[in-house]
C-alpha cells in the first residue's frame, strides 16, 4: 500500500538533502516527492509517497523524526486527506487522433496549454490514479513526453 | 564575558567553547584554520592538543567523551584535514558518542568553485552525523556552538559537525553567551510512559526466567546505580553488550559477562532460554543476536531506548518504552518495590545459571608454540590494575580477549569502537581518556595491525606527557581476519600475515616513549608494573601465540547457541 507522508521541516539550506539522503542511506525508495513553502515561511512542507509494503512506514517516520530540522510527520489517511498532482503531457495529435485527444482531455478536465499541427500538450491536475488513467488512455495516441510534480497532500480538517 | 562585546569570529568561537565548559580540544591547524589557531594562542581556559593526524584528533576527542561523559571536541582544517576526521566521526556516530567536530572551510565566496583544499564536508558527513551546520554568519557562532553541544550530548548522543568558512572566523560581530535553544524539531523523550513502565515492572515481577540485556544506553544515561538496584531487587541475571561493559560490575554474582558472537556460554544460553528479555539501551545488533529469528525464542521482550527508531527496528517488543535507561530503570525499581514477590519464582533459573557459570567458564589452552597466551596477558593486566584501569582497544582478536578476560567494574571503563569496528582507535582514544581522567591508569590494548594505523600519536602522548600504557598483543597476524580464514576459508591466510614489522620497542624509543618487549610469562608482571609506574607513555610489545583463536565464537548469522568452543573444560560436553 502506498503511504503519503506530509513532513513539516524548517526552511533551511540542506534540509531536503538530509531528508533525501536519509531515504538513500536506509534503502527506502521514494515514489514521489514535492517540496514548497508552508503557511509559515520559516517552514516548508514536503510530501513524500512511499510504498509501505516495501518498507515499514513506522521505521521511515521514526528515522525522519531523528532529523533535527524535521518538526512533524503525518502519515495521511487517504480517506481523510486531499491529494493532487500536476501533470504535463505532450501527445501526438493529427487528424482523428487530435479529436480523440481533445475528447479525452475534456473528460479529464485537462487544459490544452500548447498546440501545433502535429501535437498538443495537456495540463491536468488530479490524484495519482486519475493521472495514471489519463496516461493509459493517451498511450495509443502516442505519448511523447511526460512531466509530473509528484503528489502534494493535506489532511482534512485540522491541518497537516 | 561582557554582553554584546564585538569580536572576531575566531575569538567568539573560543569564547563559545569555553562557555560550554569545553576545556580541551584535539586538532591540527591548516591554511583556513589559522584565524582560529591565532585565537587559541591566547586562550586561557581552553587547552589545545596538537595531534599528528586528524583521525587521531577525532578518536582522542571520542575517547575523552566516552571516558568522561562530556562532549569531546576536535578541529581540522578544510579539505584533507576535514576528510581525515571522517573515520573518527563515523566511529562516534555508530557508538552514539557525543562529539563536536569543527571543520574549517574555504571563504564563503569560493565554496563550490573547487578552491584549494575545498571539500564539501557537511555533504560528505551527512550520513554519519546526528546533525551538521555550515555557518554563514559570524553572528550565529555562539548560538550554533550552544546548539551543537546540546544536540551532541542529549537524547541519543552523536557527532555534530560545524563547518566554518574562514571569512566567518575573520568577520566581526557582537558576541554574547548563548543559553537558549531554538530547536523546534528536537525534543528527546527521557521519561518512559508510566503505563508502559508499570506493565514492564509487572512482567519482571512475574517472570520465571528473566535476563537483563544491557546496551550502551545504560552507560550513556549514567544508569549503573539504578541498574544495580533493579538487578538486586529481583535477582536478575545480567548480560551486557560490548558497549555496556562496566554498566554492571562483573564481580557481581548476577553478572554473566558479555553476550553475542564472542560472548560467554552462560550469557548466550540464558538469553536463548529466558522467558523475559529486558533490553535496556541496546539495539539488537547482529553481533549480539546472530540469527535474528532464533534469538531469544521463548522470551517476551521489553525494550527501553531513548531513540524511538531503535524500537521495533530489529525485534518487535511486547513492551516498548521510549525513554532513557536511567529514568526508566528508576521507575521500574519504584514500581517493583510496591509489588509482592518471592525469590522461589526464579530460584531454579538462577541455580541453572550458576551451574553453567561453574561448568563453562572462559578458558584457553597454553599455546603450543611456546609464546605468550594473549588471554593470560589480559588477565595479568586485569590482576595488576585491580579491575580499576580504563581499558581502550583497537579492533580484532585482542579486543575480544579484552572484553572476555578483563573484569569491568564501573561505567566508562571500557572504551572501544563497537559499531564501526575502527582499527587504529585505541591509542588516540586512550590519550583522550587519560587527559579526561588523569588520575586513572589508562591501558590501550592493541594488536600489531591496529597499532600501526595510528601509532604516530605516540608523539602526541610524549609531547603532552600523557602516560598511557600501550599493550600490543603482537602475533604477527591480522588475527581476527586470519581466524575467519582459519575457520571458514580453508586456512588460506590471504594477506593477513604481517611479515615485516617495526621493532615496537625501538619505535617507542624513537618517539621518546618507553619501549619494552615481553616474551616470557614471568616478564609480564614486571613489565606492566614498570609501565604503569614510570609515569611515561610506554609501549609493551607482548609476543603472543601466532595462531590463537578467540573462543567461544558464534559464526556470523548462526544462532547464538551454535558456539565453536565453549565446551566444558572438565567433561568436554556442550551445554
Amino acid at each position: 500500500m502506498k503511504h503519503t507522508l506530509s513532513i513539516l521541516v524548517e526552511n533551511k539550506p540542506g534540509v531536503l538533502t538530509r531528508v533525501a539522503g536519509l531515504f538513500a542511506r536506509r534503502g527506502f525508495n521514494i515514489e514521489s516527492l514535492a517540496v514548497g513553502l508552508s503557511e509559515d515561511p520559516k517552514f516548508s512542507r514536503i510530501t513524500i509517497v512511499i510504498d509501505g509494503d516495501e518498507h515499514p512506514v513506522d521505521q521511515v517516520t521514526k528515522q525522519l523524526h531523528k532529523l533535527i530540522n524535521v518538526l512533524k510527520i503525518r502519515d495521511l489517511d487517504p480517506g481523510n486527506a486531499v491529494a493532487a498532482e500536476l501533470l504535463l503531457v505532450r501527445v501526438a495529435g493529427e487528424g482523428e487522433k487530435r479529436t480523440e485527444a481533445l475528447q479525452i482531455a475534456e473528460i479529464f478536465n485537462a487544459k490544452i496549454v500548447d498546440v501545433d499541427r502535429r501535437q498538443l500538450t495537456l495540463r491536468v491536475v488530479g490524484t495519482n490514479d486519475k493521472l495514471e488513467a489519463l496516461l493509459e488512455l493517451l498511450q495509443p495516441l502516442g505519448v511523447l513526453e511526460v512531466v509530473r510534480t509528484g503528489t502534494i497532500a493535506l489532511g482534512r480538517g485540522r491541518g497537516g | 564575558m561582557t554582553p554584546d562585546k564585538r569580536m572576531k569570529g575566531s575569538r567568539a568561537l573560543v569564547a563559545a567553547l569555553e562557555h560550554e565548559g569545553c576545556d580541551v580540544l584535539f586538532g591540527y591547524p591548516g591554511g583556513v584554520a589559522i584565524p582560529f589557531y591565532d585565537a587559541l594562542y591566547d586562550a586561557k581556559k581552553l587547552r589545545h592538543i596538537l595531534v599528528r593526524h586528524e583521525q587521531g584528533a577525532a578518536h582522542a576527542a571520542d575517547g575523552y567523551a566516552r571516558a568522561t561523559g562530556r562532549v569531546g571536541v576536535c578541529t581540522a582544517t578544510s579539505g584533507p584535514g576535514a576528510t581525515n576526521l571522517v573515520t573518527g566521526i563515523a566511529t562516534a556516530y555508530l557508538d552514539s558518542s557525543p562529539l563536536v567536530a569543527i571543520t574549517w572551510q574555504v571563504r564563503s565566496d569560493l565554496i563550490g568553485t573547487d578552491a584549494f583544499q575545498e571539500a564539501d564536508i557537511t555533504g560528505i558527513t551527512l550520513p554519519i552525523v546526528k546533525h551538521s551546520y555550515l555557518l554563514k554568519d559570524t553572528a550565529d557562532l555562539a548560538q550554533t556552538v550552544h546548539e551543537a553541544f546540546h544536540i551532541a550530548s542529549t537524547g541519543r548522543p552523536g557527532p555534530v559537525v560545524i563547518d566554518i568558512p574562514v571569512d566567518v572566523a575573520l568577520g566581526e560581530a557582537a558576541y554574547h553567551d548563548a543559553d537558549s535553544l531554538d530547536l523546534p524539531g528536537y525534543k528527546p523523550t527521557f521519561r518512559g510512559h508510566v503505563k508502559q513502565v508499570r506493565a514492564a515492572a509487572k512482567a519482571i515481577n512475574e517472570a520465571h526466567r528473566p535476563v537483563l540485556y544491557l546496551g550502551g544506553g545504560a552507560i550513556t544515561s549514567d544508569a549503573a546505580p539504578e541498574i544495580l538496584k533493579l538487578a538486586e531487587l529481583r535477582r536478575l541475571p545480567v548480560a551486557t553488550t560490548l558497549m555496556a561493559l562496566g554498566a554492571f560490575p562483573e564481580t557481581h554474582e548476577l553478572s554473566m559477562g558479555m553476550l553475542g558472537m564472542h560472548g560467554t556460554v552462560t550469557a548466550n544460553y540464558a538469553v536463548h532460554e529466558c522467558d523475559l528479555l529486558i533490553n535496556l539501551g541496546a539495539r539488537f545488533d547482529d553481533r549480539v543476536t546472530g540469527k535474528l529469528k532464533a534469538f531469544a525464542p521463548h522470551a517476551k521482550v521489553i525494550h527501553v531506548d531513548v531513540d524511538p527508531a531503535e524500537i521495533g527496528k530489529n525485534v518487535a517488543p511486547i513492551i516498548p518504552i521510549v525513554g532513557d535507561v536511567k529514568h526508566v530503570t528508576a521507575g521500574l525499581v519504584k514500581e517493583l518495590q510496591g509489588m509482592e514477590w518471592s525469590p522461589d519464582l526464579t530460584a531454579e533459573w538462577l541455580a541453572r545459571i550458576a551451574e553453567r557459570k561453574e561448568e563453562f567458564p572462559l578458558h584457553y589452552e597454553d599455546p603450543k608454540d611456546g609464546k605468550l597466551a594473549p588471554q593470560l596477558v589480559i588477565q595479568e593486566i586485569d590482576r595488576i590494575t585491580g579491575h580499576d584501569a580504563i581499558v581502550c582497544t583497537d579492533v580484532g582478536q585482542h579486543q575480544m580477549w579484552a572484553t572476555q578476560h578483563y573484569t569491568y567494574t564501573f561505567p566508562r571503563q571500557f572504551v572501544s569502537s563497537g559499531g564501526l569496528g575502527t582499527m587504529g582507535f585505541g591509542l588516540p582514544a586512550s590519550i583522550g581518556a587519560k587527559i579526561g581522567n588523569p588520575d586513572k591508569t589508562v591501558i590501550d590494548i592493541s594488536g600489531d595491525g591496529g597499532f600501526q594505523m595510528t601509532m604516530q600519536e605516540l608523539a602526541t602522548a610524549v609531547s603532552y606527557d600523557v602516560p598511557v600504557v600501550v599493550c600490543i598483543l603482537n602475533n604477527g597476524y591480522l588475527g581476527m581476519v586470519r581466524q575467519w580464514q582459519d575457520l571458514f576459508w580453508d586456512k588460506r591466510y590471504s594477506f593477513t600475515c604481517v611479515e615485516v614489522q617495526p621493532d615496537f620497542k625501538l619505535l617507542a624509543e624513537a618517539f621518546g616513549a618507553v619501549g619494552l618487549t615481553v616474551t616470557e610469562k614471568d616478564e609480564i608482571e614486571p613489565a606492566l608494573r614498570e609501565a604503569i609506574g614510570n609515569g611515561r607513555p610506554t609501549v609493551i610489545d607482548f609476543r603472543t601465540s601466532a595462531e590463537e583463536n578467540v573462543y567461544p565464537m558464534v559464526p556470523a548469522g548462526q544462532e547464538i547457541t551454535e558456539m565453536i568452543g565453549g565446551t566444558s573444560r572438565k567433561t568436554r560436553r556442550k551445554p
